[in-house]
């Protein structure tokens, strides 16, 4: 997904643009991360393009998922100590509450790291973290 | 309702949506209880850019709005029915230049949750993603009428 020397880059700067700006998805739905110490913070701006119900109006779900789904994947190439790229096998995603028009934050939790596949819990929030709008696990491959 | 009609207030339906608009999702076929959408390929997609793969979120958005939109292909009167969980299993990358299909069922309706499941596809090519989703009706008056009549067009 990025190449070698971007991801080194990214592990000791902590700035994420260069590895963003690299991937055309992420540039796309307008995907940035922020580093706190050890802790990544995926934030997604709000945006008119990533809408989808009008009425309310709120972000498209399928694009919530493909941000849950990136964060998850930036997150596991960073928790690694070599270069490996994660690659998807299964998403299971619950929409708790409608992503309104604003701005959206994820965080991401490896539940288990095994040789060759990892587990990832994702959460996604607005307004408050204690009111999630959507949960997602995630499987993955580890390609070296 | 006849499929010309499924298909038409499909088109109506998802030209609403702005990320499905972004994305140029065209609904291809349309029958009771089934539809087909279609995402032609887009640089602006892409997930890993040394191979030109697009990216799983694209073909999680296309998921989502073929089996939120089947649902249109299933009822008599249009209900906007927000998804409750959304499972994606990939089976191979999508090859680069081509378009995307996804194919949805509903496979069934009960007064409260309406269950589908769909496959995404690229023409002559294997199954590239499978999903399966549930959908919570919450009845049309909770759908102000000026949509549902835009859904549902002058001409019908």
């Amino acid at each position: 997904m990025t190449d070698p020397e971007v991801l080194r880059y990214t592990r000791e700067t902590g700035d994420f643009s260069r590895m963003l700006e690299s991937i055309p998805y992420a540039r796309f739905i307008g995907l940035a991360c922020d580093q706190f110490g050890d802790d990544l913070i995926f934030r997604l701006p709000q945006k008119e393009q990533n809408l989808g119900n009008p009425i309310l109006p709120a972000i498209h779900g399928g694009v919530i998922g493909g941000f849950m789904e990136m964060s998850a994947a930036i997150y596991l190439m960073m928790s690694q100590d070599t270069v490996r790229m994660p690659r998807i096998v299964d998403f299971s995603l619950d929409y708790l509450r409608a992503g309104l028009n604003r701005e959206t934050y994820a965080e991401c939790r490896l539940t288990r790291q095994g040789n060759r596949v990892a587990n990832v819990m994702i959460t996604a929030w607005q307004k408050s973290r204690s009111q999630p709008i959507a949960t997602a696990r995630a499987h993955f491959l580890m390609e070296d | 309702m006849n499929d010309q009609i499924r298909k038409d207030r499909v088109t109506r339906f998802i030209e609403t949506l702005n990320q499905a608009r972004e994305l140029g999702l065209t609904a291809t076929e349309a029958s009771d209880g089934r539809l087909t959408l279609c995402m032609p390929y887009d640089d602006r997609i892409i997930g890993n850019p040394d191979t030109g793969v697009i990216h799983g979120g694209a073909i999680t958005t296309l998921m989502d709005t073929a089996s939120g939109s089947v649902i249109l292909c299933a009822l008599e009167d249009f209900e906007l029915c927000p998804t409750l969980d959304l499972r994606v299993d990939y089976m191979r990358p999508a090859e680069p230049k081509k378009p995307v299909y996804a194919r949805a069922e509903t496979y069934k309706v009960t007064r409260n949750i309406i269950f589908t499941r769909c496959e995404a596809f690229q023409e002559g090519g294997e199954t590239i993603a499978n999903c399966v989703g549930t959908f919570m009706r919450i009845g049309k008056e909770a759908t102000p009428k000026h949509y549902r009549d835009l859904i549902a067009g002058g001409g019908e």
